[in-house]
């Protein structure tokens, strides 16, 4: 048995301990926020947190989420209000087909987790998720959008 | 009726986009039609297929296309609300069922999308039922008041009666409208008198995307499903010799393992598993007689068919191209190269489904349920009434999910295998990338003659490729549908139909049908022919000694719409203007999809071939704009899409088979990679073009003028990789 604690609940999984992360939680747990895309650490579709940290779950056996945190999209709104980053990706019409998008969220989350002010080149560099879609410009101004929410907010 | 499959799966917007199937209670194998709705008293009242209104005033819009990205589950619906003239903010989208429409003798009409139709097919009958319905709506008010229906007018979801102000919302009135006639002839509205066309309108699947609750065919969970990873015969028609299962008997987890005709199916209690274990299953493939093809051996049988004096068709002739070329002042050739690219839609194929009791329930992403229905029910055996193709969002789609319809075959094949039990089946990036239906490589021969002052007086183009309606879609090429017998229209678009003032043009397609599969891929021969045809241009116009924007106007006058978006563009784009030393700019201009576009690029090219786009401005003239952010949203996306696919998309074959397998070596755009795109939208109204595809058509060749600008090397084959340019 693995323990771990997805958005906040803990679970136990009887499975084997090289099972990727992501195959555990969309068809284990039926937490299907994280999607698959490639499974070789290239698109990013499958992002979650552990522990804070942006991952790709496609190639995170696991056992190396054992008894750690993990967050996905489904848990990134707070007592029902959206993260700002959700918010913005509303606002500014952000996702297409979307297939990338909950990757594409909590990447950037977690780039402003680090960096309350990133820059383009900031962006360029934590942003590295593939959109199929070509919604990049809007990642962006999104991006700027949410960080400057989160100025305010927390000013 | 058979017994309800209780599912734990809904699908998605599951607060207020219920498919029709399903509202009578629950999915179930019997399908309850929406016919039936107007039955229930309280419940929902059907005015006709497409308007439903609820007591509360809600509104529900079906909608029959499919949502991938390209917006229409909005832009659709808006077009019968615009004539319903319904509150927008009360109303709900759902999807029309395939199974109803078979029962109902095709009510939704075309529930494919592709080739950017959507609006352009069915803007008519669409905005014809909104109209309908608030002609119903409005006669039902005027029975009720006693007075006649021409005194009455409808707005905002309310009736309201001539001056005195009565007024009933359209729940108060939608079961006595329901039971009306329809009116036989119902008036459009004046495009100047339009609500909500023209506006930027919210999509409405994106609230549920960024929380994580969109979904797609990939997410369906059902009680008791089993999963299947396959693996296909590597060489493209080839098929299965034999297979040994024994070091995966007994491995835990594993279900079953299922040869079938050209693939083998490993079926597990997730998919993990059956994906390892599939790894483990020792196959032996008989590849057939295609095993020694290779990229080089394609090119040959293309070049072949450059040359050949027979099969080939004329698709286009006036005048006499022979007689002009022979006598032109100047006589310019060149030979234009674009290869096989795969789809990569970020979601992999997939197929969910349950074969029970002689019926066949489906969850997959598709860009046509009516066609995953019939694949369903002839792979299955049963009639297409027994047959439900749930409706989900897409990962992509980009045409993949149109013709070929493989993934419900495979997907129904195992479902068959495992009779009464839910089967997911879902493909690894590697699959995906293997067995794709490639956007066809094509090889053209181009030749031009000049008159003294540089006027192209001569024209001819000869195009060798797959074609895609006759190997894919098994549409035969003949006239009408065919610019003429023998003639793929994708094979020669943007050549055949060539606007520009040309007196001797020929152009002839050299069909040459290859063991690759090909099918429709974004922009499918507009992808690939302006790059072509305005390189060629430009060759033209470079030969001429003249400015290449004036050279095009000269040549489009007496075209309009390609006149105008060319000109918007260039004026958007400064062209003309001063620019930084070592920044050249590059154009081009072509109609797709009914929509006219047109693009500059604005770049400096490095000593190291890295190209650093400073601008990209791109012009699309749709006739009206539906929703127009939602066009802005696509043009970026055709930008990222097609600057992908010219600087690194390449599918190439070795021993019968394909090279690349993943994004590691076939590669995607990402973030820090994409320009700055400057969408010039220039709607002049009085036609409906299409805008999910048209965006992508203009890129490539106003990418390589410019490349050609800086560093005057002509670009006549792509990608750009392989002539050591890579974008900055
Ligand atoms: S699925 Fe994990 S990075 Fe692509
Ligand atoms: S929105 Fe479709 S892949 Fe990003």
């Amino acid at each position: 048995m693995i323990e771990l604690t997805v958005n906040g609940r803990k679970h136990n999984v009887d499975v084997e301990p090289e099972m990727p992360l992501l195959w555990v939680l969309r068809d284990v747990l039926d937490v299907k926020g994280p999607k698959f895309g490639c499974g070789i650490a290239q698109c990013g579709a499958c992002t979650v947190h552990l522990n804070g940290e942006p991952v790709r779950s496609c190639s995170v056996p696991v056992s190396a989420a054992a008894n750690h945190k993990v967050l996905t999209i489904e848990g990134l709104a707070q007592r029902g209000q959206l993260h700002p980053v959700q918010k913005a990706w509303i606002d500014h019409e952000v996702p297409q087909c979307g297939y990338c998008q909950s990757g594409q969220i909590m990447a950037a989350v977690a780039l402003l987790a680090k960096n309350r002010d990133p820059s383009d080149q900031d962006i360029d560099a934590a942003m590295t998720n593939i959109c199929r879609c070509g919604t990049y410009a809007r990642i962006r101004t999104a991006i700027h959008a949410a960080a400057k929410t989160l100025k305010s907010t927390k000013a | 009726m058979a017994k309800t499959f209780a599912c734990k799966f809904e699908p998605a917007r599951r607060r207020f986009l219920k498919q029709s199937a399903a509202i009578g209670g629950g999915l179930s194998v019997g399908f309850n039609i929406p016919g039936a709705l107007a039955q229930k008293p309280g419940a929902a009242v059907e005015i006709n297929a497409w308007v439903v209104i609820r007591p509360d005033d809600a509104i529900i819009i079906r909608y029959a296309r499919s949502e991938m990205g390209q917006g229409s589950m909005t832009s659709a619906p808006m077009l019968v609300a615009e004539e319903l003239e319904c509150d927008w903010r009360r109303v709900k989208i759902e999807y029309a069922s395939a199974n109803a429409n078979v029962k109902r003798k095709r009510a939704w009409g075309d529930m494919a999308s592709v080739g950017s139709r959507t609006i352009r097919n069915s803007q008519e009958y669409l905005r014809k039922a909104g109209a309908t319905a608030r002609e119903m709506l409005i006669a039902a008010a005027a029975q009720q008041w006693g007075v006649p229906a021409s005194e009455c007018s409808a707005s905002n979801s309310f009736i309201t009666h001539g001056a005195g102000g009565r007024r009933l919302s359209f729940g108060k009135v939608a079961d006595a409208a329901a039971k009306l006639e329809p009116p036989k002839d119902v008036k459009l509205k004046d495009p100047k008198d339009w609500k909500l066309i023209g506006k930027s309108v919210k999509r409405i699947d994106i609230p549920d995307t960024v929380v994580g609750r969109q979904r797609y065919g990939i997410d369906v969970q059902l009680p008791g499903m089993l999963y299947a990873a396959i693996a296909q015969c590597p060489v493209f028609g080839g098929k299965l010799k034999s297979m040994d299962a024994s070091k995966v008997e007994g491995r835990r987890g594993i279900v079953k393992v299922v040869p079938l005709e050209t693939f083998v199916a490993v079926v597990a209690d997730n998919w993990w598993r059956a994906k390892e274990a599939l790894r483990d299953v020792h196959i032996e493939w008989d590849v057939g007689a295609n095993g020694n093809v290779s990229s080089a051996s394609l090119m040959e049988f293309y070049k072949g068919g450059l040359d050949a004096q027979s099969d080939v068709a004329t698709a286009r002739k006036d005048g006499d191209f022979e007689q002009a070329f022979g006598s032109a002042e100047r006589k310019i050739e060149a030979e234009y190269y674009t290869p096989y690219l795969a789809h990569s839609c970020l979601e992999p194929m997939g197929c969910t489904a349950i074969v029970k009791d002689g019926k066949v329930e489906l969850w997959t992403s598709t860009q046509n349920a009516e066609a995953s229905l019939a694949v369903a029910a002839a792979t299955a055996g049963v009639p297409l009434e027994n047959v439900e193709v749930h409706r989900v969002q897409l990962g992509g789609g980009f045409g993949r999910r149109g013709g070929a319809q493989d993934f419900v075959r495979q997907g129904v094949a195992i479902a068959k295998a495992m009779e009464g039990t839910p089967v997911k089946m879902l493909w690894t990036r590697e699959e995906d990338t293997q067995h794709d239906f490639y956007r066809p490589a094509s090889l053209v021969r181009m030749k031009a003659g000049l008159d003294g002052s540089g006027k192209p007086v001569a024209w001819y183009s000869r195009v060798a490729a797959t074609s895609i309606f006759e190997t894919l879609a098994r549409v035969p090429l003949k006239r009408p549908f065919a610019p003429a017998d023998g003639v793929d229209p994708q094979s020669v678009a943007s050549l055949y139909d060539l606007p520009h003032a040309i007196p001797n043009v020929k152009v002839e397609y050299a069909q040459r049908t290859a063991h690759v599969p090909v099918g429709f891929w974004r922009t499918v021969g507009h992808s690939q022919n302006p790059f072509v045809r305005e390189s060629f241009m430009d060759e033209l116009a470079n030969a001429a000694g003249k400015d290449p924007y004036e050279y095009r106007r000269a040549l489009l006058a007496n075209s309009p719409k390609d006149l105008g978006i060319l000109e918007a563009t260039a004026k958007a784009a400064g062209w003309g203007q001063p620019l930084p030393a070592g920044v050249f700019r590059g154009i081009a201009e072509t109609e797709a999809y009914g929509s006219y576009t047109s693009a500059v690029a604005e770049l400096s090219v490095d000593k190291n071939g890295e190209v650093n786009i400073r601008r990209l401005v791109l012009g699309i003239d749709p006739g009206y704009a539906v929703n127009p952010d939602n066009i802005q949203a696509q043009m970026q996306g055709s930008s990222v899409f097609m600057l992908t696919a010219m600087f690194w998309g390449e599918i190439t074959i070795k021993e019968g088979r394909v090279e690349q397998s993943n994004f590691h070596d076939y590669r995607m755009m990402r973030l820090r990679e994409m320009p700055k795109v400057e969408v010039v939208l220039a709607p002049s109204g009085g036609f409906w073009g299409g805008v999910g595809e048209p965006g992508q058509a203009s890129i490539a060749p106003a990418v390589c003028n410019a490349i050609f600008a800086a560093t005057g090397k002509r670009v006549r084959s792509l990608p750009l990789k392989n002539l050591g340019l890579t974008l900055a």
